[in-house]
């Protein structure tokens, strides 16, 4: 065991860590961050993403020790500073883009990072960015209409 | 219009605030005092004989505390079906013991044997690995004709052929059919396969167990659909704790699509070993897990014949299916491919004669139970099939065979040769609708445009019904059912007029705290935002049957409604008294209780405050208070329909099949939150999408699971589905409950997978692809492929 430092959601944070603790399981079980959920196993789902340095990562695929100094978002930190939802979270809500909650942290991670690198994705480049990460409930069609609505695109038609 | 948060209003849903900002509380993520970490052991094999299970070394490890294996849990009872289901010639159910570790025979790869635990996860895991089992193997069954036909090798020694029961619906309905058939001017007939699924709820199962040694208490919080089932289960067949020792709490649950309304071995094993260790003792199930011993869905081998007028008229229709039950009974295995599947062989059709006949067979597999539809789809699939095969055979068109056999809006209440009664519906008029919204009439057009592309076009319809809300408790009593299939509600009026409503229901991804609400405020003209409503704790709730069959609103949310009916008629009595009025002349309406014809008037908040301040209170003839309890029990099911359209385009060069639209047309009665309602289908849709084109369970001759990781086994992705159309403005609604609600949580896995399989035959015979007539789900490239060039 020994102890890992970085920062998460913008606060510095240290604990103890085995060299074989993943990401997903150094924020669940050293941080209490249990937004961050574990889905699969296998770096399939994508429930656990979130950000490291500005970029999507299934944290159950990555060991803490090798993002060591490194800044970390995770679903915790993307609400508004006022505790309010962010635009991505709020799109979700608006339209419905969830139903047991179980997949949301990573969707709403994975899509906040496409946004960031595509402000203005057509509905075929959202469908293969998020290909990723899996939901078993929605069908897609609101988590898809969520993610266009939070990019200032309308989405009356669908 | 709907009144803002009112019925009928698309609310934005209250629960979504702690999804998306991480505050939700599943079961994984909650950590008690002083927990220990279970591991559980399972069975590499498919098939055998545990000769013995050396712990020793496992048990010296470091920071194990104990191992428990199938010996120590001998003496305990078994984990029961909760339906008797008789053969048609009155042979009993075969019910072999499950026990809650495996102990003398392991039945299928992932059957837990042994449970190490240990202060952490990985010390466990470590631990598990160093367990010596010595298993002799055996012949593994896998396949169900083999499992018939083989009287020497059994999954349990004492059960002949590995048959459960051979079940005929309705038997004396049995010669008849035979002579229709007989007689008949045409007979359409289909072998199908309707393909096992797991049914991969994201969240996979958990659970801890948690003993007081203090109180001698238990808790139990894990992945349930339904709370209140799983005390039951355990207190009185498994474990044998009183139900007054025991809470069960599924919190926050991460999907279910039935896979979680079961009591899994596992729950009472983390209770046992939390007694013996006096500290609580938590187990998160690896993905792994959950594909090798989740209850996994359908997986029937079934032969269907439509016996019919040359015109298209349907006179008989018969089955014999072969419904896998896995190495196990679990809870509803034994209701779901007979009364959930057999009672429904009519579908939405005036078919006059109708026999279904099912064998339930064992295998070295996991158990098979209750997926999203639950038998229903199973009957849909085959029927949707076989008509559109009788179209194809007759050459009628496909809408015009299912319009000429619909049964008539002025049928109803219309008595089925299969035992339902459906009360209400109109099955003409979700059909018209789809025709309209799914621009049917624009289908040649696009299908030039495709073929432009070089892609061949097809179109796949199905007319669905569905029976939900499982009732009454006397009827399927009747049938064969151990449980009593009503729910109940209590609604609590706070002194200062807020309320908590603790419902029976579960939600797991429904919305309850938010529809429920909706329903609570528009019946007492009272802000949403006043109410609570509270689910999946045994300690709050007076009963429950839980979430599944598409029955919380029908059943909880009638009850509920019930509750809040009796909280108006004592309100009335309170406001009688403080308003110096005869109880007859007081109405209740938008919140408030006024006496007709006059401006005399209290509001509900004053009401409930003088229920507990009761300065001013009939106390001679009326407790104080405010609190009403109900129970409802459903007077028959309910019967949601629609008429569904899936297009789809074919690369008939690869096999690969696009689903490129896709149309529902339903009605589910009365509408409480049409965006959920909305969100329903499309997820629903979504699987059936799945079931269709991607998702097979596929064992080898071993046993052995192929597909048992997402590297594996095909969920459905964003890119495998496009954007829905759908509709529930046909509404004909429920008459025997008070809301008029009929259920959709199943509708879109139970129309879509007949739709989609249609419209690839569909375009293949377009593409004159003529000799294919069927093709087996998945409908995979590779099978496309092989079907055309077959």
């Amino acid at each position: 065991m020994t102890k890992i430092s970085m920062t998460v959601n913008g606060k510095s944070v240290s604990a103890e860590a085995e060299g074989r603790t993943l990401l997903s399981g150094f924020l669940r079980e050293g941080l209490g961050l249990t937004g961050t959920h574990v889905g699969c196993d296998t770096s399939q789902c994508g429930a656990c993403v979130v950000h490291v340095n500005g970029k999507p990562v299934k944290s159950c695929t990555v060991f803490a020790h090798d993002v060591a100094g490194a800044n970390v978002t995770t679903i915790e930190g993307m609400a508004n500073a006022d505790g309010s939802l962010g635009v991505v979270q709020q799109a979700f809500q608006d339209h419905h883009g969830l139903q047991c909650g179980f997949c949301t942290p990573g969707m709403v991670m994975s899509s906040a990072a496409l946004l960031a690198e595509n402000p203005k994705p057509t509905e075929t480049e959202v469908r293969e960015y998020l290909e990723g990460n899996i939901c078993r409930c929605t069908g897609y069609h609101n988590i898809v209409k969520a993610v266009l609505a939070a990019s200032g695109q309308s989405v009356a038609a669908e | 219009m709907p009144k803002d948060d009112g019925i009928g209003a698309s609310t934005k849903r209250r629960e979504d605030i702690r999804f998306l900002t991480g505050k939700g509380r599943y079961t994984a993520d909650i950590n008690l005092r002083d927990q220990a970490i279970a591991v559980f052991v399972r069975s590499e094999v498919a098939h055998g004989r545990i000769n013995s299970i050396d712990t020793a070394a496992a048990a010296a490890m470091p920071g194990v505390l104990a191992i428990m294996t199938g010996a120590d849990f001998a003496s305990v009872g078994g984990n029961p079906a909760g339906w008797y289901v008789a053969s048609r010639d009155g042979a009993t159910m075969k019910e072999p013991k499950r026990p809650v570790l495996a102990h003398g025979k392991v039945r299928h790869v992932g059957d837990a044997y042994a449970v190490v635990v240990a202060e952490t996860l990985e010390q466990a895991k470590d631990a598990a690995a160093a367990i010596e089992a010595d298993i002799t193997e055996l012949p593994a069954i896998v396949n169900m004709a083999d499992a018939v036909a083989n009287a020497d090798n059994r999954v349990h020694d004492e059960i002949e052929n590995n048959v459960c029961f051979d079940w005929g619906w309705i038997e004396d309905n049995r010669a008849a059919v035979d002579a229709a058939f007989a007689s008949a001017p045409h007979v359409t007939t289909l072998e199908l396969v309707n393909n096992r699924l797991v049914p991969n709820a994201m969240e996979p199962r958990a659970s801890i167990g948690d003993y007081d040694p203090g109180t001698q208490d238990y808790k139990l919080y894990t992945t349930s659909q339904n709370p209140h089932l799983t005390r039951l289960l355990i207190a009185a067949f498994v474990l044998g704790i009183p139900e007054n020792k025991l809470t069960v709490i599924a919190p926050d649950v991460g999907g279910g699509f039935g896979s979680k309304i079961y009591h899994y071995g596992e729950e009472a094993a983390v209770l046992a070993a939390s007694k013996a260790l006096n500290r609580p003792v938590k187990w998160v199930a690896e993905r792994s897990e959950s594909f090798l011993s989740d209850a996994h869905g359908r997986d029937h081998v079934t032969k269907i014949q439509l016996a019919l007028e040359k015109d298209g008229t349907f006179l008989a229709l018969r089955t014999e299916t072969m419904a896998n039950v896995g190495a196990y009974l679990s809870n509803f295995a034994t209701v779901t491919p007979t009364f959930l599947h057999g009672t429904l062989m009519a579908g939405p059709y005036k078919t006059p004669l109708v026999y279904v006949n099912v064998k339930a067979v064992f295998t070295n597999t996991a158990p098979v139970d209750a997926y999203r539809g639950a038998g229903r789809p199973e009957a849909t699939f085959s029927i949707e099939r076989v008509v559109d095969m009788a179209a194809d055979e007759l050459e009628i068109d496909k809408v015009e065979i299912r319009r000429k056999n619909l049964i008539g809006a002025d049928q109803f209440p219309y008595t089925t040769p299969v035992g339902l009664v459906y009360d209400i519906g109109n099955y003409q008029a979700t059909l018209d609708k789809l025709i309209e919204l799914g621009d049917l009439a624009g289908f040649e057009k696009r299908a030039s445009e495709s073929k432009a592309r070089g892609k061949l076009r097809g179109l796949g319809l199905s007319t669905w019904i569905e029976a939900c809300g499982i009732a009454p408790s006397a009827l399927v009593g009747a049938l064969g059912a151990r449980v009593g299939l009503f729910d109940a509600a209590t609604v609590r009026v706070n002194a200062t007029g807020s309320i908590s409503v603790m419902t029976g229901a579960h939600s797991h991804g429904q919305g309850h705290e938010t529809v429920f609400a909706q329903v609570v405020a528009e019946r007492l003209g009272i802000p949403a935002t006043s109410i609570d409503i509270v689910h999946g704790d045994t300690s709050k709730i007076p009963f429950g049957m839980g979430s599944y069959g598409s029955r919380s609103l029908a059943v909880a949310g009638s009850a509920m409604v019930k509750a809040v009916d009796k909280i108006i008629a004592k309100g009335k009595k309170i406001a009688a008294h403080m308003l110096e009025a005869s109880e007859n002349d007081i109405v209740f309406e938008d919140g408030k209780f006024s006496v007709t014809g006059t401006d005399k008037a209290k509001t509900f908040g004053e009401i409930a405050f003088s229920a507990y301040v009761p300065h001013n209170y009939p106390l001679e003839t009326l407790e104080p208070g405010l609190e009403e309890s109900a129970f409802y029990d459903p007077a028959n099911f309910t019967y949601p329909a629609g008429a569904y359209a899936c297009e789809v385009e074919v690369d008939a060069e690869t096999g690969q099949v696009t689903v490129a639209s896709f149309t529902c047309a339903d009605d589910f009665g009365n509408v409480m939150n049409p965006m959920i309602v909305e969100g329903q289908v499309h997820g629903g849709v979504g699987q059936g999408i799945g079931q269709a084109l991607l998702e097979n369970t596929s064992y080898d001759e071993n046993g052995q699971l192929l597909t048992a990781s997402y590297m594996d086994y095909a969920m459905p992705r964003t890119t495998d589905v496009p954007f829905y159309t759908v509709d529930h403005s046909c509404v004909t609604a429920c008459t025997h409950n008070p809301l008029g609600v009929k259920g959709c949580g199943e509708a879109g896995a139970i129309g879509s997978p007949p739709a989609v399989v249609n419209a690839v035959v569909d375009a293949l015979q377009r593409g004159g692809y003529t000799h294919v007539k069927h093709i087996d789900m998945p409908v995979s490239p590779s099978r496309v492929w092989s079907a055309i060039n077959g």
